[in-house]
């Protein structure tokens, strides 16, 4: 469906400004009726997966998106700004759009985003101090996120890309650990550092640009990827210039610190353990997704010239984060921490899948940064439900936890097996998917085949911790610790049951993204 | 025929002669009424308004008048309006500041900053040496006492004393460059020194560079520069907060007015943009000295306001670190840059005020302006300091505030003419500066406050409107900035350049 409006609203706006507007309900909350702001989110939160229902259902699979403007669907889209400057000849006027719409790249984003903001809501409910400030923040955050993941104008898409930054530094500054502040700015300053050369490269190509329908200076990404629409001679112009390999780094380095990897990646773990638990829910379960997403819609579809060049170094460094967070997994004795490096790990797996350049790699990588996200969300809730009876997160200071809280075991081994990747579960598809995209391609086969390695760290890490949270003998002081409760149940189970489904019908979810994936890879090697 | 020449200029002097009736009926109610009286501001108020309408008259009028000492453009109508604007929110600081309450004085900071607007407006539009020279005065002598107002605390008087020093030595090494200038080309009027260099090929003369890196130290002075900055962080401390307020935007936007039109037109080649950039005289080379100064301003101005703990001197270095980026938009020498400049002096204006008043209200209070006393301030008014929040994202520059439209057109007009080592350097510059303006907002809300401060801070009804007057233009132009740039294009046609 190409429009789909309510209430004369575009749905894809709905999604991006609900959020909004229940910030706009807490904030005017009467004091009596504070105890009943956490119900509001979820109300709002619940909306989201109600509409991204509603956006799957109208959703046509077969219109593949990418760089063709007719086939996105639930497009809109509005003249923002739009002002002649002077004397510039020629291209004197300033348009930027307010430009969105839907492929299958951006639809397993959305629902993912509608999920777990749903899911952190849930996971909020143990937020006791200062509510309101907390709530309006967290559905700040996520009109940010739903934001960076409809936007098809690279100028709308920054700016949600920068403001989700800001509740996201209270939320960690003021709900987060005993370290919050460091671990608060330090995410702030790495995303806004990286956010520099995104800005530089965005600048660069609007310069570069000529819509060659209106002959103007183009912010639209899917003009953008038009090789027509460049003009020759200017800063970004030709194929495989060196100003565009720069302006791919850039781009990459601005969306790498995002994935995180490797070196970008040292804010993760501070901000990982440090952030609330619903709010490290979030950070895994979306935000390191707008980094792939980023490379996907961005990077790879306007320098597909760059994304064959530097397929070589980008699988180095996806290795690197396979193999490297989960060797630094393994030496962790936190909990958090642990989850916090095997996420640097996975995200490994989503850049192996990109930088292979083949239909099944970025299939794989897709579904698995959407796998990744419900797997490490419940991960996540995990380690906040133990840490909320037991107040520590050290691994070594539990055991036997098998017998005391069977239902809690039940919910975390099909978590820690799906981690795994054990078939069956949702990620033993992604996870082989990538690998085989990577054998696919010549160039990065190497490389693939010691990815795999990963695979058995991987393996080793969760056994491990497995064995030292559940079995063993269970330490005299945790023998008050209860089993996990109903809430808990409600925010993890959910998406245990989509990991399942998955893991048995992965077609239900690869069929959305197919026929993009397939035009993002011709398109690619189509210009190379 | 001179006296019918006087009298159509008189006709196109009419904001100025208002501000000067205006000056002096304050003098004469300051005299008659009691020391409380808000009837003075409120007259400066009216009169500023007044003016304002006599100002949006001129508005399409593109002329020079009492041959040619000072002109009527749109670029000066810009300023003007820049100037009252201004003025008039720092009237509203004053009344609401308790420091200038404190002073013991009557209303007299409303008369000296009506003659510190004057000689704005007279800065803004000036064309000729001696105009410029004296307007600059005018402002520096008004800005002088205004410094040392509270007189009775040490530090005002100190604060006012350093100004008074480099105010004189600076512009006293202008006025040198002025006379090298005139005595060179034969002309103060900046069109006639352009012809001449043009006609005569003399832009590489060594004495060109000489002077014009001395009038740079009379200007830059004004606008606090590096390396002319020296006076700005003890000025800014010293000085109650309305008038560094003041300082900070109405008279630094008088030092970039008179700087943009001295460089952009002395030593234009045809009086012609041609593809929006402008033709400079070969040999003169100005931007160079340009960059250094803007990429000094900026690299001193972020890392030495690291270090801060009063939210003043952090607001001190803050404007020379802004200075800086405001530079950016004139060293890449095109119509586009100067958009891009006023775009940023319009965002400017506001989230500098409005960061400058949620100072004075949190120091009403807290009778400090020591961040470590503002410890989870936040929680106690949070109001003022989700204002404050938002004017600190602004300064430095993220998206949905007018901050961000400011520097991603001045960024752009940069990237176009492919300086992308001076964009790489002022974007990596505004990355630092965001960890001294978050700091800000750390002290507010992640840190707890100390036991035995806990109570709910409360302000009058008033503060909230004029903070909120700031705040939102401040989100409001970031979100639909096309007002903003409509206005800037508009404003930069300039006297005597097609």
């Amino acid at each position: 469906m190409v429009e789909f409006n309510i209430l004369g609203i575009g749905i894809l706006s709905w999604m991006i400004f609900l959020p909004v507007l229940g910030m706009l309900v807490i904030i005017f909350i009467p004091k009596a009726y504070e105890n009943s702001i956490k119900y509001f989110s979820l109300i709002f939160t619940f909306l989201l997966i109600v509409l991204s229902v509603v956006l799957l259902l109208n959703y046509n699979s077969s219109m593949p998106g990418v760089n063709m403007p007719d086939s996105f669907q639930f497009r809109e889209k509005v003249s923002w700004i739009d002002v002649p400057i002077p004397a510039v000849v020629g291209e004197g006027k300033i348009h930027i759009d307010y430009f969105l719409g839907l492929d299958g790249i951006s639809l397993p984003m959305i629902i993912l985003t509608a999920l777990i903001s749903f899911v952190g809501s849930i996971a909020s409910f143990s937020i006791k101090r200062n509510e309101k400030g907390y709530y309006v923040l967290y559905l700040f955050l996520v009109t940010g996120m739903m934001g960076v993941f409809c936007s098809l104008d690279l100028f709308l898409f920054f700016v949600f890309w920068e403001i989700m930054l800001l509740p996201m530094y209270f939320l960690i500054g003021i709900w987060g650990g005993e370290r919050r502040e460091y671990a608060a700015i330090k995410f702030f300053l790495y995303t806004l550092f990286g956010s520099v050369f995104i800005l530089i490269a965005m600048i660069a190509l609007y310069f570069s640009s000529k819509d060659p329908a209106t002959g103007l200076h183009t912010f639209n990404m899917i003009t953008l990827m038009n090789p027509a629409a460049i003009i020759p001679g200017s800063i970004l112009g030709g194929i495989g210039t060196s100003f565009r390999y720069l302006a791919f780094v850039a781009l990459f380095i601005g969306f790498a610190i995002k994935v995180p990897m490797f070196p970008f990646h040292t804010w993760l773990p501070d901000a990982h353990v440090e952030a609330p638990t619903a709010i490290s829910v979030i950070l895994a379960g979306v935000l390191l997704k707008m980094g792939s997403y980023g490379i996907m819609r961005v990077s790879y579809p306007i320098f597909p010239d760059g994304a064959v060049y530097f397929m070589y170094p980008l699988a180095i460094l996806a290795c690197i984060n396979i193999i490297y967070g989960a060797l630094c997994a393994m030496a962790q004795k936190d909990f958090k921490k642990l989850i916090a490096y095997s996420s640097i790990s996975h995200m490994g797996y989503v850049m192996l899948g990109i930088a292979s350049n083949t239909n099944v790699g970025f299939n794989g990588a897709i579904f698995q940064m959407f796998n990744h996200g419900t797997i490490t969300a419940v991960l996540f809730l995990s380690v906040g439900v133990i840490y909320d009876r037991a107040h520590t997160r050290g691994l070594n200071d539990f055991g036997g936890l098998a017998n005391k809280m069977p239902k809690y075991f039940a919910v975390i081994i099909v978590a820690f097996f799906a981690s795994i990747g054990l078939p069956g579960l949702s990620a033993f598809i992604s996870e082989s998917f990538v690998f085989l995209g990577g054998f696919k391609n010549e160039t990065i086969r190497i490389i693939t085949i010691v990815s795999t390695l990963g695979i058995i760290l991987n393996a080793a890490y969760i056994l491990w911790t497995i064995q030292r949270l559940f079995f063993g003998k269970l330490p005299e002081k945790w023998n008050q610790l209860t089993d996990i409760n109903g809430r808990e149940l409600w925010s993890t189970v959910p998406l245990l049951v989509i990991i399942v489904v998955l893991g048995i019908f992965p077609s239900l979810f690869i069929n959305l993204m197919t026929s993009s994936v397939n035009q993002l890879v011709n398109f690619i090697w189509h210009l190379n | 025929m001179q006296l019918k020449q006087t009298l159509d200029s008189l006709n196109n002097f009419l904001p100025e002669t208002t501000i000067i009736i205006t000056l002096l009926v304050c003098i004469i109610a300051d005299i008659i009424l009691n020391k409380k009286s808000p009837i003075t501001s409120l007259i400066a108020i009216a009169g500023l308004l007044i003016a304002s309408y006599f100002v949006s008259l001129q508005i399409g009028i593109k002329t020079s008048i009492f041959s040619g000492m000072i002109v009527v453009d749109p670029y000066s109508v810009f300023f003007k309006f820049l100037f009252i604007l201004s003025t008039i929110f720092v009237i509203i600081f004053a009344y609401a500041s308790k420091e200038m309450k404190n002073s013991g004085h009557k209303n007299e900071h409303v008369y000296l900053m009506l003659s510190l607007t004057l000689g704005a407006f007279l800065m803004s539009s000036s064309i000729n040496f001696l105009m410029m020279y004296l307007s600059l005065e005018l402002v520096s002598l008004s800005s002088y006492i205004l410094a040392g107002y509270t007189k009775k605390v040490k530090r005002s008087s100190e604060a006012a004393m350093k100004y008074v020093i480099y105010g004189a030595a600076s512009s006293g090494i202008m006025i040198y460059a002025m006379s090298l200038l005139y005595g060179f080309t034969g002309s103060m009027n900046i069109f006639e020194i352009g012809r001449f260099l043009t006609s005569n090929s003399a832009g590489s003369n060594p004495i060109m560079i000489i002077s014009i890196v001395m009038i740079t130290a009379g200007f830059g002075y004004k606008i606090s520069s590096v390396p002319f900055h020296f006076w700005t962080p003890d000025v800014y401390e010293g000085s109650p907060i309305p008038i560094t307020a003041f300082l900070a935007v109405t008279s630094s936007a008088s030092g970039f007015a008179v700087l943009i039109r001295f460089f952009s037109t002395t030593f234009l080649k045809s009086y012609e943009a041609i593809n929006g950039n402008w033709q400079i005289i070969d040999g003169v080379k100005w931007t160079e000295i340009l960059i250094v100064i803007s990429v000094a301003s900026m690299i001193i101005g972020n890392f030495v306001a690291i270090w801060q703990t009063s939210l003043k001197r952090l607001l001190a270095y803050s404007s020379i670190a802004q200075t800086g980026y405001i530079l950016l938009g004139l060293v890449v020498a095109n119509q586009a840059g100067l958009q891009a400049m006023f775009v940023y002096l319009i965002a400017y204006l506001f989230m500098n005020l409005g960061a400058f008043y949620a100072t004075i209200m949190i120091s009403n209070k807290l009778n400090s302006d020591n961040m470590e006393d503002m410890k989870g301030l936040g929680y106690r008014s949070p109001f003022v300091c989700v204002s404050m929040t938002i004017f600190m994202f602004a300064l430095s520059g993220i998206p949905a505030t007018a901050g961000f439209v400011g520097k991603f057109y001045l960024f752009s007009a940069l990237i176009e003419q492919r300086m992308l080592w001076l964009a790489l350097i002022g974007l990596l510059n505004s990355v630092v500066s965001l960890f001294f303006y978050v700091k800000v907002v750390k002290y507010m809300f992640l840190m707890r406050p100390d036991t035995g401060s806990t109570s709910k801070i409360q302000y009058g009804f008033g503060n909230y409107v004029v903070l909120l007057l700031l705040a939102v233009p401040t989100i409001f132009f970031g979100i639909y900035f096309t007002p903003l740039l409509r206005i800037a294009e508009a404003s930069i046609s300039m006297f005597g350049i097609k």
